[in-house]
Formats: structure tokens, sequence, C-alpha cells
């Protein structure tokens, strides 16, 4: 259960931002969380309500982007759809394969006033 | 959260260290219009901050920092011990202990004559590398030696969270199932070396050690193996060799 800690680090950079960038009421959190980062979403989505009460996130919403697992082969060379990290190559076979996407955990924007 | 130096309002307690206030940090806030604010930033933004620090610190000083990681009971905080008895006199070894409670496992290591500094996380699953970091402000690290960071037990949580260590050891004990690399993939892409702990036991059960070592290169190729047991000894000198030779390179 490291999604609260996760949405802890997400309040934080958007404490910063709020700083940064000077708004004191954030509406909407956009964040990116790969299919294959190991966050479970729904309890991110359950700690975000949490972690975001009081101050300039309070009564946040979230959005999240859950980009799927891609993959390089490189007995191939083709790109492979990954669902756990050592899926073989859908294409070949081979195993492991370079992953490209999915492992992300990233806040890409927000709507602020 | 303090946005200032990370400390939560949580119930991370680390040993000899008082709670500090939170005075003089401003949070001014100035009113704006609606509009979008773009981050692009990563959530382990900070705790990779944090890491990068304590790593910069390890270099400084030629310390080789390693992260333990592994289930509740695989044996960690014995083979520790053992590995700190064992290397007594050539190496020179301090520890950080995780645990979400109680300073146990920090005494046991204190007893050897190591030094060692408890963090107990309270409802915490993992260590953070503030954490950490805040330990070694209590902890004497000698230039050229070794840092045991003990995680929490927990095969999963602690996959994500860069401590600033050189690399990750996985204990998989051979009381556990030989599948745990493809139940936890994370934790095994992440390591260095994988430790099969207990290996006195395999006469009495049906753990298939060949199995769980291709369970484990099929998650990451290319994982080191060294097979042990904290109890007979048995493959101890291959773990402090590579200790010794992690830490020379460290040294440089």
């Amino acid at each position: 259960m490291h999604e609260m800690s996760l949405v802890a680090g997400v309040r934080e950079l958007i404490e910063d931002a709020a700083v940064r960038e000077g708004f004191s009421r954030v509406k909407q959190v956009r964040v990116e969380i790969g299919q294959l980062s190991g966050v479970e979403r729904e309890a991110f989505e359950f700690c975000f309500d949490l972690a975001m009460r009081g101050g300039v996130t309070d009564g946040a919403q979230l959005e999240v982007i859950a980009t799927p697992g891609r993959g390089h082969c490189p007995a191939c060379g083709r790109e492979t759809a990954l669902t756990v990290v050592y899926d073989p190559c859908e294409h070949c076979g081979a195993a492991p394969v370079a992953i490209i996407r999915g492992t992300e955990m990233r806040v890409i924007d927000l709507e602020v006033e | 959260m303090c946005t200032t130096c990370g400390c939560g309002q949580g119930e991370t307690k680390i040993e000899g260290q008082e709670q500090h206030d939170h005075d003089g940090h401003d949070h001014g806030y100035r009113p704006a219009h609606g509009r979008t604010v773009k981050l692009e930033q990563d959530i382990l933004a900070k705790n990779n901050a944090y890491a990068t620090q304590n790593r910069e610190r390890f270099a400084a000083q030629g310390i080789l920092a390693l992260n333990l990681v592994s289930s509740p009971g695989s044996g960690k905080t014995t083979l520790l011990v053992k590995t700190i008895e064992a290397l007594q006199g050539r190496q020179k070894l301090a520890v950080v202990e995780g645990d979400q409670q109680t300073s146990h496992d920090a005494e046991r290591i204190r007893a050897t004559g190591a030094p060692a500094v408890q963090i107990n996380t309270g409802k915490g699953c993992h260590l953070d590398a503030h954490m950490v970091g805040h330990a070694l402000e209590k902890l004497p690290l000698e230039k050229g030696g070794v840092l045991m960071i003990e995680n929490v037990g927990n095969l999963v949580c602690p996959a994500a969270f860069d401590l600033g260590e050189a690399g990750k050891v996985v204990i998989l004990s051979v009381t556990e199932g030989e599948d745990k690399p493809l139940k936890y993939p994370d934790m095994f892409r992440a390591a260095r070396l994988m430790l099969v702990n207990k290996c006195d036991l395999l006469p009495y059960l049906q753990f298939d050690v060949d199995k769980a070592i291709a369970y484990a290169r099929r998650v990451n190729p290319l994982i080191e193996v060294i097979r042990v047991s904290a109890t007979t000894g048995e493959g101890m000198a291959d773990w402090l060799a590579w200790i010794e030779k992690g830490a020379a390179a460290v040294r440089g």
C-alpha cells in the first residue's frame, strides 16, 4: 500500500507548484499511471481523496491516464504489448523484451484558479 | 506534509531524533485566474531528489550502500547479524533498520558491536530516501565502509523507492513459494542480487531452487544469485566476497 505515499508525493508537487505559479485552488489533477508501474489504481484513487483534503488541493478531482505497457523485442525488433514486465514478445515469443512504456508515474498538469 | 523539508505529520520515528518544528516556512499563495499548469513531474521526484543526495554522500565517502528487501520472515536480520560477525575486522559496517514498530532489530545489530539506527515507519510500508537521509545523521559512517539498509519486510512497496543505494539485494527464503519472483516481479526486476536463504532446510521442503532462479531470471536476466544459509554458513563466503568486491569497486 505505497499508494498513500505516492499521493502524498502528488500533493507535495502541487503545493510546490502553488507557491511557484501562484494559484490558490486546484480543480483537477491529471496523472499518468503506467500499467506496469506497480500502482493499484483503485487504491490510488481512494488515497487521493483523503490526501487532498484541506489547503490548496481541497476538493481536487483526479483524472488518471492509464498507459498500457509496451515493449521493444530485441529478437525481432518489433513493438509488443506487455501486461506484466516479463511477458514474451507477442510476435516471436522471445523474452524478455525491453520496456519502453507503462512504468510512468507522473503528474501531467493541473487545472487551477 | 511540510513542503520545505518533506517531513510529514505521520508516524515515522527515527531513533535519537527529536521532532523538529516547522516555524518560518512560508506558504503564501497568490490569487490567480482559472488556468492549466503543466507539471510533467515524476510523482517520486521528491524521493528521487533525496535519494540523489544520499547517493552523492555515499560516493563522496566511498561507501557501498545496499538496500536489503524481502518478505517478512525471510531471515534478513539473522543473515545480517551473521554477515557483520563474519566481516568483523575486515570491513567497517553500519546498519539502518526499517520496521513499522519496535527497535528489536537495531538492538540485535548493536549487540554485534556494529552501529545501527532504527527507523519506525508507523503505518508506512517502506523506507523512503528522506527517512534514510535523516537516519544517516545519527549514524557514524566510516569512509570506505558498507551501509546495510534493511527495509521493511514487504516485497511490493520498497521496489518503487530509491534510497540512494548502489543496489537492492532481495532475499527469498526457501520456506516461501518458489514462484515469488513472478508474483512480485517489480522487486526482483529492481534487485541486483538474489540471496536464496535458509538453504539448510531444503531436504525438508518441496522448494525447487532451480525453478525459483529461473523465475527470477525470467523477470530480470541480469540478476545474480547466491544460495546461502545463515544457520549453517553455506554460501556465506560467496556473499561476503560479493560485498567486499562491491565495497572495493566503490572505494575505487
